[in-house]
């Protein structure tokens, strides 16, 4: 098998008996039997009323419901990312303020429930009347009723997005610091900024650490915006299908409406989440190798261990002195 | 640059640096003159290292005085007390200066030609044009011309490290240190990353090299300085120090190395 000893021909690949797995055809079939006996419940049970389903997947209410559940989600993400950028680098900052008021803020809005925050919020036109600005005991320069500006949407948006602000604060904390110290040494060597090395260097390599759970963040976003009947937000999504149940008496097909849409939303977010994941691993996920020909086909033709260690050797072709 | 003979471009004085109660720098004095290639080596925990951080300020400086081309380090001295720099004039003063690192560090989420573009728009302005035209160059310089797309994961150790220098020149700073830029390498891939500080070293660059390569100190220094717990044991002409060591420890050393 030493190609070093000089035999030319192609080597005799072995073609060995490979190990059966008998567990893996039995839980096939208990699996796809359960699956099949739940599929035709589905169809045969009339208690689903696909009819009811059907009727509603499309109302103008529901689809009205999933337009404010997808705003509400992406506004108070929006919101909450700024935030937690903003929080994450104060964390780090040599300001001793801002790292304390950062700590403040993660401890009070991850140490409240949501619903809470929700309710509050939805009341603060109770607690503050009139938003005015000026001089402290001084002057007014002007003032509007809280209600006006702080409008349910407005309320549930505060809500959540400050919510979760404090969660991703975290996360881009710990996506911060997994960067290598080198990095900013090498940003600091070259006359950089601070804050174009975060913007620049690490902030783009802490995306790779930092997209993932945020992404989870999202999805759970999504059905957090079914708590905004708190503020109380009247049009989201499970609002819209629950009103419907109420009024029609039938709330499994319409919980399985929402089901339906939370799924198709939950769908797209994890293909968007793909694409962001892949953009951010630019340069280290997709090493591109260039396969060494001979160890792939060696490897591929080779032992079983051909599956645990791809052949994905890197060649340096360009390894010449000069 | 108007060359000027008299004065060293670096004049480190007096230098100390505690970590904590740990007192790594003990008094080190160090002039370097326009155009000189400074090697500095010494066993690992000797300080050398820690002296060439402190030359642009990755490192606080305890105690004593640096300066670079005339011009205070980290500091201002207004009616004889010392006042820290602000930010801004410490990666002003940075700018000058290009610094090797022994793991690279290069930005691994850019290309070679981007890495290398990174500074020089960023911090110094430049056009993209200019900035691209110039990395070309200097990638050529370095034997990686046709590396120009690759991203750091996708060269070896020597390349990486070339692209590094190339990423340090495109500042045109003053003066390039480096800090045990092939210790991390595999030893067949030395040599490149060598004979590019060589080249360098003719082109007139002034150098403090941190290293463990004596045959490089020997060929290219102009001055070696033997370091050991913090302080210059002994410092002269490469080929004489390396030749007749004069202390005790810089012969314990060289002996072992050699």
């Amino acid at each position: 098998m030493d190609s070093r000893q000089g035999s030319h021909a192609a080597p005799v690949l072995n073609k060995a008996v490979p190990v059966r797995h008998p567990g893996r055809w039995i839980s096939a079939v208990v699996i796809l039997g359960a699956l099949a006996l739940f599929l035709q419940s589905l169809v045969t049970n009339p208690n689903f009323r696909w009819d009811v389903v059907g009727a509603y997947i499309l109302d103008t209410k529901v689809v009205q419901g999933v337009a404010w559940t997808l705003v509400l989600t992406v506004a108070s993400m929006v919101l909450a990312i700024i935030l937690a950028i903003l929080l994450a680098f104060m964390r780090q900052s040599e300001n001793p303020v801002f790292r304390w008021s950062s700590w403040v803020w993660v401890w009070f809005f991850r140490g409240t429930p949501v619903y809470t925050q929700l309710i509050f919020w939805g009341l603060i036109a109770v607690l503050y009347p009139k938003i005015s600005a000026g001089v402290p005991f001084g002057p007014e320069l002007f003032s509007v009723d809280t209600s006006t500006v702080v409008t349910a949407t407005v309320a549930a948006i505060l809500g959540l997005g400050l919510n979760e602000s404090a969660y991703l604060a975290e996360i881009f904390r710990a996506g911060l610091s997994s960067v290598d110290r080198g990095q900013m040494e090498a940003a600091e060597a070259l006359g950089m900024g601070k804050t174009k090395i975060m913007w620049r260097i690490i902030l783009p390599q802490a995306m790779r650490v930092i997209v993932p759970p945020t992404g989870n963040e999202t999805i759970g976003m999504l059905k957090t915006t079914s708590l905004v009947l708190a503020v109380p937000f009247t049009l989201d999504l499970t609002f819209a299908t629950n009103a419907l149940a109420n009024r029609t008496y039938l709330p499994v097909p319409l919980l399985i409406v929402a089901a339906i849409w939370y799924l198709v939303i939950t769908s797209l977010l994890m293909v968007g989440q793909h694409f962001i994941e892949a953009y951010y691993g630019k340069g280290v996920d997709n090493r591109a190798p260039a396969i060494n020909p001979a160890a792939a086909k060696a490897a591929a033709a080779g032992a079983p261990s051909a599956d645990a260690e791809p052949a994905l050797k890197m060649e340096f072709p360009g390894e010449d002195s000069k | 640059m108007t060359v000027t003979t008299e004065k060293p471009l670096v004049q480190i004085e007096g230098l100390h640096k505690y970590y904590g109660d740990h007192h790594v720098l003990r008094g080190i004095d160090l002039a370097v003159n326009q155009g000189e290639v400074s090697v500095v080596i010494g066993p690992s925990g000797s300080g050398k290292s820690t002296m060439l951080r402190c030359v642009n300020l990755l490192e606080t400086i305890s105690a004593g005085r640096i300066s670079v081309g005339g011009e205070l380090i980290g500091y201002r001295e207004v009616k004889g007390r010392l006042h820290d720099l602000k930010a801004k004039e410490i990666a002003a003063q940075r700018r000058e200066i290009g610094m090797v690192f022994q793991r690279f560090n290069l930005f691994p989420h850019k290309t070679a030609l981007q890495n290398i573009m990174e500074a020089p728009v960023q911090v110094k302005g430049q056009s993209k044009a200019a900035a691209r035209k110039r990395a070309l160059e200097l990638l050529d310089r370095v034997g990686l011309g046709d590396r120009a797309g690759h991203y750091p994961s996708q060269l070896s150790g020597g390349q990486q490290q070339r692209v590094a220098i190339a990423r340090a020149l495109a500042m045109d700073p003053e003066l390039m240190l480096f800090d045990e830029p092939t210790s991390a390498l595999d030893p067949e891939l030395v040599g490149d990353v060598l004979n590019v500080m060589k080249d360098l070293a003719k082109s007139g660059m002034t150098m403090i090299v941190v290293t463990h390569e004596i045959g490089f100190a020997r060929e290219v220094g102009d001055r070696l300085t033997f370091m050991d717990g913090g302080v210059v044991v002994e410092s002269g002409d490469p080929r004489e120090v390396l030749a007749n060591p004069q202390h005790p420890r810089t012969k314990e050393f060289l002996s072992r190395v050699l």
